[in-house]
């Protein structure tokens, strides 16, 4: 009845709301991300022959998701992006665990870095992907991809470290038990 | 409880000696302890904010669009009605 393998069917459904995550973090809009993803859907199921059963899913759909984003990109270049940060328009749950102001300053960091940083950045430090997974990609070496992981940390670091030792001073302590907790 | 706390690090003398102990021989580490922090913080708040939308689930507009792939044949809702009255 169905026409797609309803497992498969289930696998794609399954990754949409990280490829949303993804996309948003690539295009700076909400609202272009989830064209992206429609896009992606459209052409994953339209090209599911080319899909080997078994092998990454998830690393698969990413993959068309970056190469439509940077297909379109070029074409007519990113637009003006959204000033307030895409990421401030989804927030729905209320950040009371972390100040608000403390977010502030991480978006306005991770705006600051160069696209193919913050995309290496963001598919392993929070997609979940390897660094083999994010190259492949990325379609770039596995060498590349730590390089621009640790260049995208160490400028979030220095963005970061003007602002706790501004904000922060006598803090960390807590923030350090705090994190360390959460780790655990 | 935390009243408790206090006075018990106030009664332990030994206790503020470890701190001072502590502080005085981090200057040389602080710059690296610093940065492990806000690297750790920089992980928690990638994955805070990627998590976010993540949360938000599967938005109908994707789910109607996968249904619309996926039945066998674009068939719209008045033709299923005259075909089941055709049943009938």
């Amino acid at each position: 009845m169905s026409k797609f393998d309803p497992a498969l069917r289930d696998e794609i459904i399954a990754a949409i709301p990280n490829l949303r995550a993804f996309a948003i973090s690539l295009s700076g809009s909400v609202d272009r991300a989830d064209d992206l993803v429609q896009e992606t859907l459209l052409r994953a199921f339209a090209n599911i022959g080319s899909f080997r059963v078994g092998t990454n899913l998830p690393a698969w759909l990413f993959t068309i998701l970056r190469n439509l984003f940077r297909s379109e990109y070029r074409k007519r270049r990113r637009e003006v992006p959204d000033s307030d940060g895409a990421f401030a328009a989804t927030l729905t749950t209320n950040p009371d665990q972390n100040s608000h102001l403390d977010f502030e300053d991480f978006r306005t960091a991770l705006d600051k870095l160069p696209s193919d940083q913050r995309e290496a950045l963001v598919l392993v430090g929070a997609s979940g992907f390897s660094y083999e997974e994010a190259a492949d990609i990325c379609h770039c070496a596995v060498g590349t991809i730590k390089s621009r992981v640790n260049r995208a940390r160490k400028r979030l670091g220095e963005l970061l470290a003007i602002d706790s030792a501004e904000d922060f001073g006598i803090d960390q302590t807590t923030r350090g038990v705090m994190i360390a907790t959460e780790r655990v | 409880m935390s009243g408790k706390k206090i006075m018990n690090d106030e009664q332990a003398g030994g206790r503020s000696t470890v701190d001072s102990l502590m502080t005085t021989q981090l200057p040389g580490s602080g710059s690296s302890t610093l940065g492990s922090d806000i690297q750790a913080k920089i992980g928690q708040h990638l994955r805070a904010m990627y998590d976010d939308v993540v949360r938000q689930g599967v938005p109908d507009r994707f789910m109607d669009l996968l249904s619309q792939l996926d039945s066998p044949a674009p068939k719209t809702t008045a033709s299923r009605d005259s075909d089941g009255e055709v049943e009938r």
